[in-house]
């Protein structure tokens, strides 16, 4: 399937941008017309998308982050964020609730939460090369503007 | 810093406000460390009346209050927690262990 509309931001590892990249993909996600309920779903899942890629992909460095957005014809949006990272060696032990590599600020529920908040989501990985993550949810229909040129 | 505090008889109130985040995270855990080793509460009392984001770095910010106040033998539950922030709270299971007002 085709996607209707797309749209795609590159920023840097900056915490800062973790307000940013989830206000954006909200805003994406607004054409829909998208529940008050759905639009915080999408905003969590990608904060911790992206504050994964800000905290673990670039632990000594800057580095690029990538969000994709995808619209499809049936409701459904796609949200990939990408970096060109340190990569994770055991993406199912990462995938574990509390599982964490990082220090007392992080929590290890951010994978548990972008998987309880969306419908699918992918992660590929590759140690040294960097982490991709693709989550998508379907947004109920309703009259919308979707999918008009 | 949105955060303020009130409190007697060793009851401590915290009030978060704004997007808890990552970005955030490291401020909150330290101003909320510095006035319960201060105050040392019987009771901590967060309230997130005026948060208007929380994702899962919100789990570790109580986590920590919840720890460190517990060290020092005091009790905390949290008030007015706002659906968003309070479905991120219940995925991590969080009121099996805190207190919701």
């Amino acid at each position: 399937m085709r996607p209707v509309n797309t749209a795609s931001i590159e920023f840097l590892s900056r915490s800062s941008n973790e307000g940013f990249a989830r206000t954006a993909a909200a805003c994406f996600a607004a054409q829909l017309d998208p529940t008050l309920d759905e639009i915080n779903d999408i905003k969590t899942a990608v904060s911790e998308a992206v504050t994964n890629a800000i905290v673990h992909a670039y632990p000594e460095k800057l580095g690029k982050v990538r969000l994709r957005l995808r619209l499809f014809e049936d409701g459904r949006l796609e949200i990939a964020v990408q970096d060109w990272g340190v990569g994770i060696a055991d993406v199912e032990q990462a995938r574990t609730p509390l599982f964490t590599t990082g220090n007392e600020e992080r929590s290890g529920m951010g994978f548990t939460i972008m998987e309880s908040f969306m419908d699918t989501l992918k992660v590929r990985s590759k140690p040294g090369k960097g982490t991709t993550v693709v989550m998508s949810r379907r947004l109920a229909r309703r009259v919308g503007t979707a999918g008009r040129p | 810093m949105e955060l303020s505090c009130t409190g007697e008889d060793r009851e401590l109130r915290i009030s978060l406000a704004g997007e808890v985040d990552h970005h955030r995270a490291r401020g909150l855990m330290e101003s909320i460390d510095r006035e319960v080793g201060t105050r040392l509460p019987r009771r901590l009392v967060l309230d997130l009346g005026g948060v208007t984001f929380m994702d899962s770095s919100g789990i570790a910010v109580l986590l920590r209050a919840y720890k460190r106040t517990a060290e020092l033998g005091g009790t905390v539950s949290v008030r007015n927690v706002p659906e968003q922030a309070g479905k991120v709270l219940r995925a991590a299971g969080l009121e099996r262990l805190l207190r919701f007002e």
